[in-house]
C-alpha cells in the first residue's frame, strides 16, 4: 500500500485518497504535540510558574529534609533566673532531668559548656556566652546597659545575624542565639530520638544487647510485671511518638476503607439488577436507577463527606459512610454493566428446570460475574485505603487527621516523615493483600466453573 | 443430580455410589467453608461498624434524622437567594477552570511520565532489562503515596497555588497509569519492533513507530479514565490544601449561614462538570476501544 503512487494498476483517484490520508496523518502527528505544548504553556502562565520561583521557600525544604532524618536538642538558659533546661525538640515531654544531662553538656557551678562537635564549643557563664568556632574565632556576647555587646572577628560573616536585641549564629554544627531573655543552642543529631523510650523510662539510653538481657535474664525492674511486658507498655504509651494513637489511626483508616467498600458492594449488587436491561424489563425503573447511580457519582465523595460529617460528626464511621455512598454509585454502574454482558445461555438452562428469578440469579448469574465483581471490589478496597487517608483529613479521623495536624504545626516534620512511611507501607500492604486475595478467589472461582 | 452424572458413567455403574458420596461430601465441605467465611465476614462487618460508631463523635441512629437537615438548610437559603446564582456561577468560573487545569495538566504530565515508565518497565521493550524492577518499585511507591501527603508537604515549601497539587496528582498518576500502560504494552505484538530493529531503528524510533500505534487506543482510554479521577482529586485537594474550586467551597462553608448560595453555586458547578466530563470520556472511550477492535 505504501508504494501505491508508483503502482500503475491503481487509479489516480485511489492514490489521491491515500496521499491525502497520509498527509492528514502527518499533519496530525505534528499538530498533537504542538497542541499539547501550547496547552502546557498556557497552564504555566495561568499557574504563575514564574512567580513560583520567588515564592518558594527553599530554606523550608532544608528544614524539612534535615528534620526527616535528624533531631535537635535545645540547651536553653533563662537569662533572668539562670535556669538551664536541656530538652529534645524543646518539648516539655523531652526534657532531661537535671541530674542526667547528655554527655556533651557539662555544668560546673554557673558555667555550662556545650560541645557541638568538631571543636565547636559554646560556653554560658555569669557574664554572657561565648561560642568558639574553629577556623573563624570566638564570638563573645555580653549584655551591657540593656543592649547586647558582640565581640567577634570583623567583618561579620553572613551566618552571624546581629542586632541590639538578638544575636544568632548558624554553623553546620548547630545554631546559637542570644536574646536578652534567654540564650539557646541547638545541637543536631541523626536519628529519631525517644522513638522507643522517653527520658523518664527506665529503659532509656540502653543498647540493644542490654535491652535483650533486661528482657530475658535480668531481675524485674518493676515487681508487678515482667521486664518485657514493661518494655512493650513503655513503647506503646510513648509520650513523644504516641505509638498507640498512631496504631489506632492506621487501624481506623483501614476500617473505614473496609466497611465503606463492603457495604457499598452489598447494597450495589441487588440495585445493579434493577438497572441492568436484561433483568429489568421496565424501562422507567431502569432509567431511574441509572440516574441515581450517576447522581451519586457526580456529587462526588468530597460533597458527600461534607454532608455526612454535618450529620454524624467527625470520626471513622462518617468516613466509612462517605466511602459507602460514593462507591455505591460506582459499583452500581459497573455491576449493572457486568450483568448486561453475561452469557444468557446459563440462565436459560436454569430457567428450563423451573427455577424462579432469585434461583436463576443465584445459580445462573452470580457465578458468572463473581470474578469481575471480586476483582472490582478488591481493587476499590485498595484504592479506598488511600482515599480514606484524604477523607480522614476532612472528617477528622484516622491517619489523615494525624498527618494534617502534624503538617499544620510546621515543626514536627520527623512525625510527618514517620506518618508518610506508615501510610505508604499501609497502602502497599493492602495492595499486596488484595492482589493475593484476588488471585486466590478468582482462581478458585474459575476452578469451580 | 445423580441422573445427570449417570450419563457418561453408565458403563461403570459400580463406581457410581462412591462418586456420588464423594461429590456430596465435597459439596457439603464447600458449603461449610462458605458458611464459615460468611459468618466471619458478617462478624467483622458488625463489630467493625460498632467500633467505628463508638469512636465517632455522633452515633449512627442519632445522626440519621439530621442527615437531611444540613442540605435542607443550605437549599432553602439558596432558594431564597436564587437570583444571585447566575452571578455566582460567573464569579466561580475562574476557580473551576483552575481546578480543571490542575487535573488536565497533571494527567498530561503524569501520562507522559507513565508512557516512559511503562516502556522502561515492560519485558521485551525495556532498553535496560536489569533496571525493570527499579522502575516497577518506583511506580509502586508513586501509586501508594496519597496525593494529599505530597501536596501538603509541597505547600510548605512552594507556598500555596496550583503547582503543589499538579505535582502531587501527576506523581500519583504516573504510578497508577504506568502500571496499566505496562500491562497493555506487555500484550503488544513484537513483530513490528523486530522489523524496525532490522532496519536499524533506535529504541525511541522502535517504540514510537512499532509500539505506540498498537497501544494508543487503550492507553488513551485509560488516560481519559484517569482524567475523570483527577478532576475529583483536584477538587478535594483544593478543599484540604489550596487552590481551585475546592478552596472556594471550603471558604464558603466556613462562613456558614449567609453564604449558602455560594455553596450551592459551587456544588452545582462541580456536579455539572463532573457529569459532563464523565459523559464525554465514556463516549470517547467506547469509541476508542471499539475502533481498536474493528
Amino acid at each position: 500500500m505504501t508504494s501505491a503512487p508508483m503502482s500503475p494498476t491503481l487509479s489516480p483517484a485511489l492514490s489521491q485518497t491515500v496521499l491525502t490520508g497520509m498527509a492528514r496523518r502527518r499533519l496530525l502527528s505534528f499538530a498533537v504535540p504542538v497542541a499539547v505544548l501550547a496547552y502546557l504553556l498556557y497552564a504555566a502562565l495561568a499557574f504563575d510558574l514564574a512567580g513560583l520561583a520567588a515564592r518558594a521557600r527553599w530554606d523550608n525544604a532544608g528544614i524539612l529534609l534535615s528534620d526527616f532524618w535528624s533531631y535537635k536538642t535545645h540547651v536553653t538558659r533563662d537569662n533572668r533566673s539562670g535556669k538551664l533546661t536541656v530538652a529534645i525538640e524543646g518539648e516539655a515531654k523531652g526534657t532531661y532531668p537535671p541530674g542526667r544531662l547528655p554527655d556533651w553538656v557539662t555544668v560546673a557551678g554557673d558555667v555550662t559548656t556545650i560541645d557541638l562537635g568538631d571543636g565547636n564549643i559554646v560556653t554560658y557563664d555569669d557574664q554572657g556566652a561565648r561560642y568558639v568556632i574553629p577556623g573563624y574565632g570566638t564570638v563573645a556576647i555580653r549584655p551591657a546597659g540593656g543592649k547586647l555587646a558582640l565581640e567577634a572577628p570583623q567583618p561579620l560573616p553572613k551566618w552571624i545575624n546581629a542586632s541590639d536585641n538578638k544575636i544568632s549564629v548558624t554553623t553546620p554544627a548547630g545554631r546559637f542565639s542570644y536574646s536578652r531573655s534567654k540564650v539557646e543552642t541547638f545541637k543536631y543529631q541523626p536519628g529519631w530520638e525517644l522513638f522507643f523510650f522517653t527520658l523518664d523510662s527506665p529503659f532509656y539510653g540502653k543498647g540493644p544487647l542490654e535491652l535483650l538481657q533486661l528482657a530475658t535474664t535480668a531481675p524485674r525492674i518493676d515487681a508487678g510485671q515482667t521486664n518485657l511486658g514493661y518494655m512493650l507498655s513503655e513503647i506503646w504509651t510513648n509520650k513523644m511518638w504516641h505509638h498507640r494513637d498512631v496504631a489506632w489511626a492506621l487501624f481506623e483508616t483501614v476500617l473505614m476503607a473496609f466497611l465503606g467498600t463492603m457495604l457499598a458492594a452489598m447494597l450495589a449488587l441487588p440495585l445493579a439488577f434493577l438497572a441492568a436491561s436484561n433483568f429489568m424489563p421496565l424501562g422507567a425503573i431502569r432509567f431511574a436507577f441509572r440516574r441515581v447511580f450517576d447522581f451519586i457519582r457526580g456529587v462526588d465523595g468530597l460533597i458527600w463527606t461534607i454532608i455526612l460529617s454535618r450529620a454524624f460528626g467527625p470520626g471513622p464511621m462518617t468516613g466509612a459512610l462517605a466511602i459507602f455512598l460514593t462507591d455505591t454509585g460506582s459499583f452500581g454502574k459497573m455491576f449493572s454493566e457486568a450483568l448486561e454482558n453475561i452469557d444468557e445461555k446459563q440462565v436459560e438452562g436454569i430457567r428450563s428446570t423451573g427455577a424462579n428469578a432469585v434461583q436463576r440469579a443465584r445459580v445462573g448469574v452470580i457465578p458468572q460475574i463473581t470474578p469481575i465483581l471480586l476483582s472490582q471490589v478488591l481493587y476499590y478496597l485498595e484504592s479506598n485505603t488511600r482515599s480514606a487517608t484524604v477523607i480522614g483529613a476532612i472528617v477528622g479521623g484516622g491517619i489523615g487527621l494525624l498527618l494534617t495536624q502534624a503538617i499544620i504545626t510546621q515543626k514536627d516534620w520527623e512525625e510527618v516523615a514517620y506518618y508518610i512511611v506508615l501510610i505508604i507501607l499501609m497502602v502497599m500492604a493492602m495492595d499486596a493483600f488484595s492482589g493475593w486475595l484476588r488471585r486466590r478467589l478468582i482462581r478458585g472461582a474459575t476452578d469451580k466453573g | 443430580m445423580a441422573q445427570t452424572a449417570a450419563g457418561p458413567l453408565a458403563a461403570a455403574p459400580r463406581a457410581l455410589p462412591g462418586i456420588q458420596t464423594a461429590y456430596l461430601d465435597q459439596l457439603r465441605r464447600k458449603r461449610m467453608y462458605g458458611g464459615i467465611l460468611l459468618v466471619i465476614f458478617v462478624a467483622m462487618m458488625v463489630s467493625g461498624f460498632r467500633l467505628a460508631e463508638y469512636r465517632n463523635a455522633g452515633g449512627f441512629l442519632s445522626g440519621l434524622p439530621m442527615l437531611g437537615a444540613f442540605p435542607a438548610e443550605v437549599l432553602s437559603e439558596a432558594w431564597r437567594n436564587r437570583a444571585n446564582l447566575p452571578a455566582l456561577f460567573v464569579q466561580f468560573l475562574p476557580s473551576l477552570v483552575e481546578t480543571l487545569n490542575i487535573a488536565a495538566v497533571s494527567t498530561l504530565l503524569g501520562g507522559l511520565a507513565a508512557v516512559l515508565l511503562a516502556l522502561l518497565s515492560t519485558r521485551g521493550l525495556a532498553p535496560w532489562p536489569r533496571l525493570i524492577p527499579v522502575f516497577r518499585r518506583f511506580m509502586d511507591a508513586a501509586r501508594a503515596m496519597p496525593e494529599i501527603v505530597i501536596a501538603l508537604v509541597l505547600i510548605y515549601i512552594l507556598g500555596g497555588g496550583p503547582v503543589p497539587a499538579v505535582i502531587a496528582i501527576a506523581l500519583h498518576t504516573s504510578g497508577a497509569l504506568g502500571k496499566l500502560f505496562s500491562e497493555v504494552a506487555e500484550n503488544a505484538d513484537l513483530k513490528p519492533v523486530e522489523g524496525l530493529a532490522s532496519v536499524g531503528a533506535g529504541w525511541g524510533q522502535r517504540m514510537a513507530l512499532g509500539i505506540l500505534p498498537q497501544v494508543a487506543p487503550n492507553w488513551l482510554s485509560y488516560a481519559l479514565m484517569r482524567l475523570e479521577i483527577n478532576v475529583r482529586a483536584s477538587a478535594i485537594l483544593g478543599f484540604v490544601g489550596e487552590g481551585g474550586i475546592g478552596h472556594d467551597l471550603k471558604l464558603a462553608m466556613q462562613w456558614g449561614q449567609g453564604r449558602y448560595d455560594k455553596v450551592v453555586a459551587i456544588f452545582l458547578l462541580l456536579f455539572l462538570t463532573i457529569v459532563i466530563i464523565d459523559r464525554l470520556s465514556d463516549t470517547a472511550r467506547a469509541r476508542l476501544v471499539k475502533g481498536a477492535g474493528a
